[in-house]
């Protein structure tokens, strides 16, 4: 593995979905360096992902944009540690490389929150975007009959791509209630573009049931799901499907900007009107400092970038689009809350921490987080926690514990620069390390 | 349709388009990704290279995140492990 790749920029952000796009081209638009990192092969992040179909659309209005501020991509590179302030280390598929920066913004996105019930670890049983990003990999559902369930507007959305690519879509089932549902109309109903969306939606999704105040029970299947129980108004009802997509809203991805000593706020990064956390020189821009969507994510970014090259006053300009659209996350989060029967899912048997299989029986008689990590190893497998962490958190109330790097499992010789430091350099003679 | 590239997974021969990832590659033979530390199957949860559950040993690197990875011709996948 070749081990010092070394690079430096004046502003450099992590991660290039809209937020890091956006904060990444106004950034460089100024003239100063900039670097673009992100650990999915294209730009884009989860929302515009090309895949086999090719490049978004939106995606490609920014990506030109990049281009002509001269915005340096690394992607296939995921950031696991910050030895020290200015510099972040990355893996890529063969090497580690060093990223030294003057300001950073982190732009990490979000990802789906994934909640226990019996026979949720079967084949087949998937995040709802999870499979929506299977299926722009490549997977074809084609005649497929897939049970869309969870909670949040993404069930509409990945509903109607599946279909858009032939599958069937027996029911989706929405935990949240008819009455909240049609608040959050309401409150759709000021904000223009949203509206559009939803009405383009329901033309899609036209004829496919919907089903509010419901959710999966249990997913039953001997080597690979095959039937789904899903419950509605007290009635559970088995449906056979060919996959469940299921996911509860989404979660912020804040692991860096803690490492980073960035403080957080209710689960988000907190920060400055201009999107500066609590480090001075460190931004947060996008879903880490709220769930908002793409457009609240773009004009963050564009705060942000704007911001960390000194523009502020310009960034001024859309602080009043950016409250219109805090309205919408704010809606967005008392809508989609969880029901709390949904704590109630998993069986004693129900495995709760999918990496180390540590199942609902074992959890139950500890205080918190920690003292289940350390007793029944919930939490310290591969993910980190990332997926029983908001599970455990919503189930028990248990607090999160402090984010330790490195932040992604790597390879051992990733390891060992991160605890040796960035300027370590093999010396002939005798192999000191200094 | 752009064109087929072919691979193995668990010495099964497939052909993908381009642009697909290992893990789709994967799914395609019917094939889990992984078995747990108790011995269940499981395949590919988030998609988007967080959950590790559809990590698998590829061109004989272990613990590689087949949902970030693309498929290349003539690549060697070996799930189960």
């Amino acid at each position: 593995m070749n081990r010092n790749t070394r690079q430096k920029f004046e502003v450099l952000v992590v991660g290039a979905g809209p937020a890091g796009m956006a904060a990444a081209a106004r950034a460089g638009e100024s003239g100063v360096h900039v670097g673009l990192v992100d650990d999915n092969f294209n730009p884009g992040g989860q929302i515009w992902r090309g895949g086999v179909e090719g490049g978004n659309p939106e995606a490609a209005v920014w990506i030109e944009r990049l281009q002509a501020a001269k915005v340096v991509k690394l992607c296939g590179v995921r950031i696991f540690h910050q030895p020290e302030t200015g510099v972040l280390l990355g893996e890529t598929k063969d090497e580690i490389c060093e990223l030294h920066y003057d300001k950073l913004i982190l732009a990490t996105g979000a990802r789906e929150r994934f909640l226990p019930f019996p026979g949720w670890t079967l084949p087949n049983v998937l995040g709802a975007g999870g499979l929506q990003a299977m299926v722009k990999s490549g997977l074809s559902i084609r005649g497929k009959r897939v049970v869309v369930a969870g909670t949040g507007p993404l069930l509409l959305a990945v509903a109607a791509s599946l279909r858009k690519h032939g599958a069937e879509i027996p029911v989706i089932c929405e935990q949240t209630s008819r009455s909240r549902l049609a608040r959050f109309g309401l409150a759709l109903a000021a904000q223009p573009s949203k509206m559009v969306q939803g009405l383009r939606l329901k033309k899609e999704l036209a004829g496919v049931p919907f089903a509010s105040g419901s959710w999966p029970v249990a997913a039953h299947g001997k080597e690979m799901l095959e039937r789904v129980t899903i419950l509605r108004r007290g009635k559970a009802t088995t449906l056979a499907c060919d996959y469940l997509a299921c996911g509860f809203h989404l979660v912020p991805n804040t692991e860096l900007a803690a490492l980073a000593g960035c403080q957080l706020e209710d689960d988000y990064v907190r920060v400055d009107e201009f999107q500066e956390t609590t480090v001075p020189g460190i931004f947060c821009a996008g879903e880490p400092t709220g769930i908002g969507g793409v457009e609240l994510a773009l004009v963050e970014g564009e705060i942000a970038g704007l911001a960390a090259v000194g523009r502020a006053t310009q960034g001024r300009e859309l602080f009043v689009k950016r409250r219109k659209l805090k309205k919408f996350a704010a809606a967005l989060e008392d809508t989609f809350q969880l029901r709390p029967e949904l704590r109630d899912l998993p069986s004693a048997e129900t495995v709760v921490c999918r990496c180390e299989d540590v199942p609902m029986s074992s959890l139950r008689s500890y205080p918190n987080w920690r003292a289940a990590k350390l007793q029944t190893r919930c939490g310290m497998g591969s993910c980190q926690g990332r997926i029983c962490g908001p599970a455990t958190k919503f189930i028990f109330k248990w607090k999160p514990d402090s984010v330790r790097p490195p932040i992604f499992p790597v390879r051992v010789e990733g390891l060992a620069i991160a605890v040796s430091g960035p300027e370590v350099e093999h010396q002939e003679t005798g192999g000191v390390y200094r | 349709m752009p064109s087929a590239i072919a691979l193995t997974v668990n010495g099964v021969s497939v052909e993908v388009a381009q642009g697909t990832t290992v893990a789709v590659a994967a799914m395609q033979t019917g094939q889990p990704c992984r078995v747990s530390v108790n011995g269940t199957p499981r395949g590919p949860l988030c998609g988007i290279g967080i959950c590790f559950e559809c990590r698998m040993t590829i061109n004989g690197i272990s613990h590689c995140r087949a949902c970030q990875i693309l498929c290349e011709p003539g690549m060697n996948v070996i799930t189960n492990e």
